[in-house]
C-alpha cells in the first residue's frame, strides 16, 4: 500500500509544475522557475521562526511573498536597470538564497529545517504521517494537502486558460486585445511559488525544478496544440513518476531524485525518436 | 583587516577564497558578456554527478579523481545545452534548466546510492552541496593559485579573441578565427574554474560568483579591461567583508555572506551607478521629459502668435490646451518656464518674454528645416515628415543644425508652405 500511496503522491505534486511548468517553456522563462524554488527559502525561514511548525499557513504565505518578490526584482532589474535578463535571474536569486543560508544559520539553534530535505524532500516517507480523525484513516495527510493543490491549480488553468495561453504565446498581441500583461504575468509567478512551496516539503526542490522543465519539454517536442502539450506532459510526468519509484526502490535510493533522472531518459528518448523520424520525413521528402 | 589576517587557518581560508573567486569573475566577465549567465549555474550543479562518478569508479577521495569526473560532466552538461539549442525548437533557458535538474538528480540518486552501498566513507561527498569554506587547506589553495595562473596566461594570450567572440562572433568568423575552438576553452576555463571551486561555496553560490562581479562591473564601465578589474575589485570587498563577518560573528557561514555582500554591492550598483543605474535613469528621463513638454509649450505658443501675428498678447490658456494637456497642466508647465526666463506674468496674465519667443522660433525653425530635409533629400512624402520632425526638434544640436541649414541652402519654406523663420 506505500508504494502505491508514495507514487500517487508523486504524480500529484507534479501534475501542478507539470501544467504550469508548460507555461513557462513557451514564455522563455523556463529559469524563472528555478530562481523562484531558491528564492522562497527566506520566506520559509521567516514564516517558520514566527509560526514554530513546519506545515503552517504562514508558511505558504511568506514562501509566496518571497517567490512573488524574486519575480518584481527580476523583473525590475531587467526592465529598469536594463541588466540582462539571465544575469538579473541570477543575482536575484543567489541573494535570496544566501540570505535564507544566513537566516539558517543564525537560528540554527531554534530551526530544525533540514538542508536535506530541503533538497531531496521526504517522498519516502510521506505516506507515514496520516490524517485520522477519530478512529478513521483517511489516508495520508500529504495526499489531501496535494489533492487540493491540484484541485487549485487545475481550476486556475481550466479557468483562466485564454488569457493565459494568449500572453504566452504572443504577448504583444494579448496587449493589444486589452488583456492586463502584468497581472497574468504576476499571477502565474505566485501561482508557480505556491506550488513549489506546497510541494517541495514532499518531493524536494530538486524534483520542483525538474518537474517545471522536463515533462513540459519532453511534450513541447512532439506537440504543435498547446493543449496536447499539457496532456502530454502530464502523461510523460506520470510515467516518469511510475518507472523512477521503481527504480528508487531497486536501487535502494533517493525517489525524488531518481523521478527526475527517469524524467531525463524520457526525455533523451523522445528527443531521439523525434529526431529519426524527422529525418525520415526528410529524406522520404527528398525521395531518397 | 589585520584583526582576522593573523590567525594562519583564517589566512588560507581567506586568500583561498580571494584567489579562487578572483578567477571565476574574471571567466565570468565572458560568460556574462556571451549572455550565458545561467550557464555557471548549470555547470555547477552538473559537476555534481561527475563528482560522486569518480568516487565510485576510482572508489577513493582522492580530489583528483573527482575533479576529473567533476569537469567530465560540467563540459558534457555546456555540450549537451548547446545541442539541444542549436538541433531543436528548445531555446537557451530551457535546455539549462532541463540539463541542470536532470544532472542534478543522477548526482543525488548516485550520492544516496554510494551511502547505502559504501556506508561512511563518502562523508563529505555532500560537502560539494553547500559548501565549506572553513575547510580550505593549503593543498586547496595551491590548487586555486595554479588554476588562476592558468586562466590569467589563457586569457591575457587570447584576449583580442575572446573579446571578439563576445561583442561580435558573426564578425570574429568572417575573419576566420576558430570559433568552436575558441568557444570552447572558454567553457573549459569556466568549468574548471566552477569545479576547483565547488568545495568551498557549493553549487547555488557558485553561479553568484561567477556573474555578479561581471554584472555590476559592467555598469561602471565601458571597456572589457577595465570591466575585468572592477569585478576583481568587487570580489575582494566582498571577500573582505564576508571573511569578517564570519570571523567575528560565531557560526556564521563564510560563503553565504560573501554572496550576500557581492549581490547586495550588485544590486546597489544597477539601482545608483553614475550612468546606467536606474535611479539616475530615471531622473534623466524625467528631467528629459519636463524639457521636452516646456519645448513643446513656446513652440505651441510661438505658433499661436505666427498665426495672430503678434507674439506678446496675454496668453489665452484654452487656445494651448489640447487633449494630452489641460489647463491646469499648462499652467503649471508655464509656472516652469518662468523660472527660465521664457514666460513673463503680470497682472494675472502670461505674456511671452522675449527670449521665449526666439526658443518657440528655433523650435518651429528646426521642426520645419526637418520636414524640409526629408522630403527633399530623404524624399518622404510630405505628409509623413511631421511625426518624425515632432522628435528630431528636440534632438538636433546646434552643429547639425548649422550643417543642415548649409546643405539644404537655407529654404525659405517647408513641404507644407509654411515659413521658416530664422
Amino acid at each position: 500500500m506505500n508504494h502505491f500511496w508514495i507514487i500517487i503522491i508523486s504524480i500529484l505534486a507534479g501534475l501542478p509544475c507539470a501544467w504550469l511548468g508548460s507555461f513557462l517553456v513557451l514564455r522563455k522563462m523556463a529559469m524563472i522557475g528555478d530562481a523562484i524554488s531558491h528564492s522562497i527559502l527566506p520566506g520559509i525561514v521567516i514564516a517558520y521562526l514566527m509560526s514554530g511548525q513546519k506545515d503552517s499557513f504562514l508558511l505558504f504565505l511568506g514562501a509566496s511573498l518571497f517567490g512573488i518578490l524574486s519575480t518584481f526584482l527580476i523583473e525590475y532589474l531587467h526592465s529598469k536597470s536594463g541588466l540582462q535578463a539571465d544575469a538579473s535571474i541570477g543575482i536575484t536569486f543567489t541573494f535570496l538564497f544566501s540570505l535564507g543560508v544566513i537566516l539558517i544559520c543564525y537560528f540554527s539553534s531554534q530551526i530544525d529545517l533540514d538542508q536535506d530535505c530541503v533538497l531531496y524532500g521526504e517522498l519516502a516517507y510521506s505516506p507515514l504521517s496520516r490524517w485520522i480523525i477519530d478512529i478513521y484513516d483517511f489516508g495520508p495527510k500529504a495526499f489531501w494537502v496535494l489533492f487540493l493543490v491540484v484541485i487549485c491549480t487545475f481550476s486556475y488553468i481550466y479557468f483562466f486558460y485564454q488569457p493565459l495561453k494568449l500572453v504566452s504565446f504572443d504577448e504583444e498581441f494579448a496587449k493589444v486585445s486589452g488583456i492586463n500583461v502584468m497581472l497574468w504575468h504576476y499571477s502565474l509567478m505566485g501561482m508557480v511559488s505556491f506550488i513549489t512551496v506546497s510541494t517541495f516539503e514532499e518531493v524536494g526542490s530538486i524534483l520542483v525544478i525538474s518537474n517545471l522543465a522536463v515533462p513540459a519539454l519532453t511534450a513541447f517536442l512532439i506537440s504543435k496544440n498547446f493543449k496536447r502539450m499539457l496532456f502530454l506532459a502530464s502523461f510523460f510526468l506520470i510515467l516518469s513518476c511510475i518507472l523512477g519509484y521503481g527504480l528508487a526502490y531497486f536501487l535502494n535510493v533517493a525517489v525524488a531524485a531518481s523521478i527526475s533522472l527517469l524524467g531525463g531518459l524520457i526525455f533523451g528518448i523522445v528527443f531521439i525518436t523525434e529526431k529519426m523520424i524527422s529525418n525520415q520525413k526528410k529524406y522520404l521528402a527528398l525521395g531518397l | 583587516m589585520e584583526f582576522y589576517l593573523s590567525d594562519p587557518n583564517l589566512r588560507l581560508v581567506f586568500f583561498g577564497i580571494l584567489i579562487m573567486s578572483s578567477t571565476t569573475a574574471v571567466v565570468g566577465n565572458y560568460a556574462f558578456l556571451r549572455k550565458r549567465s545561467l550557464i555557471g549555474d548549470a555547470i555547477s550543479h552538473s559537476i555534481f554527478p561527475g563528482i560522486c562518478l569518480g568516487f565510485l569508479f576510482t572508489d577513493s577521495k582522492n580530489p583528483v579523481f573527482l575533479l576529473v569526473g567533476a569537469f567530465a560532466t560540467g563540459w558534457l552538461a555546456v555540450f549537451l545545452i548547446d545541442y539541444f539549442k542549436n538541433n531543436s525548437k528548445i531555446k537557451e533557458d530551457s535546455a539549462i534548466a532541463l540539463v541542470m535538474s536532470v544532472f542534478f538528480g543522477i548526482g543525488i540518486v548516485l550520492l544516496t546510492y554510494i551511502q547505502q552501498s559504501k556506508g561512511a566513507n563518502q562523508s563529505g561527498l555532500d560537502k560539494f552541496l553547500f559548501g565549506q569554506a572553513a575547510s580550505i587547506v593549503e593543498t586547496d589553495v595551491i590548487v586555486f593559485g595554479s588554476v588562476a595562473l592558468l586562466s590569467l596566461v589563457v586569457v591575457l594570450l587570447l584576449f583580442r579573441e575572446f573579446k571578439l567572440i563576445c561583442f561580435d562572433p558573426v564578425f570574429a568568423k568572417s575573419i576566420g578565427y576558430p570559433i568552436k575552438t575558441l568557444e570552447a576553452i572558454i567553457t573549459s576555463l569556466t568549468v574548471l574554474a566552477i569545479v576547483v571551486g565547488i568545495r568551498s561555496v557549493g553549487v547555488v553560490l557558485m553561479s553568484a560568483m561567477l556573474i555578479a562581479p561581471a554584472a555590476a562591473a559592467r555598469f561602471w564601465t565601458n571597456n572589457l579591461s577595465v570591466m575585468m578589474v572592477v569585478s576583481i575589485l568587487f570580489t575582494t570587498i566582498s571577500t573582505i567583508l564576508g571573511c569578517g563577518v564570519s570571523y567575528a560573528f560565531e557560526g556564521m557561514p563564510t560563503g553565504p555572506w560573501i554572496v550576500m555582500i557581492m549581490s547586495f554591492l550588485a544590486i546597489l550598483t544597477f539601482l545608483f551607478a553614475p550612468q546606467k543605474g536606474s535611479v539616475n535613469k530615471y531622473f534623466r528621463d524625467r528631467m528629459n521629459w519636463s524639457r521636452i513638454e516646456k519645448e513643446n509649450i513656446l513652440k505651441k505658443l510661438y505658433q499661436i502668435g505666427e498665426v495672430k501675428n503678434d507674439f506678446f498678447q496675454p496668453i489665452f490658456l484654452p487656445e494651448v490646451a489640447n487633449n494630452r494637456h489641460t489647463e491646469i497642466k499648462i499652467s503649471q508647465i508655464l509656472k516652469k518656464l518662468k523660472n527660465d526666463g521664457f514666460v513673463i506674468k503680470t497682472k494675472g496674465n502670461w505674456y511671452l518674454s522675449a527670449e521665449g519667443k526666439a526658443k518657440g522660433q528655433k523650435m518651429i525653425k528646426l521642426h520645419r528645416l526637418w520636414e524640409f530635409y526629408l522630403t527633399e533629400k530623404v524624399h518622404i512624402a510630405p505628409d509623413h515628415v511631421h511625426d518624425n520632425s515632432e522628435m528630431m526638434e528636440h534632438i538636433i544640436s546646434p552643429e547639425m543644425e548649422e550643417k543642415l541649414e548649409k546643405a539644404l541652402n537655407y529654404p525659405k519654406k517647408d513641404p507644407h508652405s509654411k515659413e521658416i523663420p530664422y
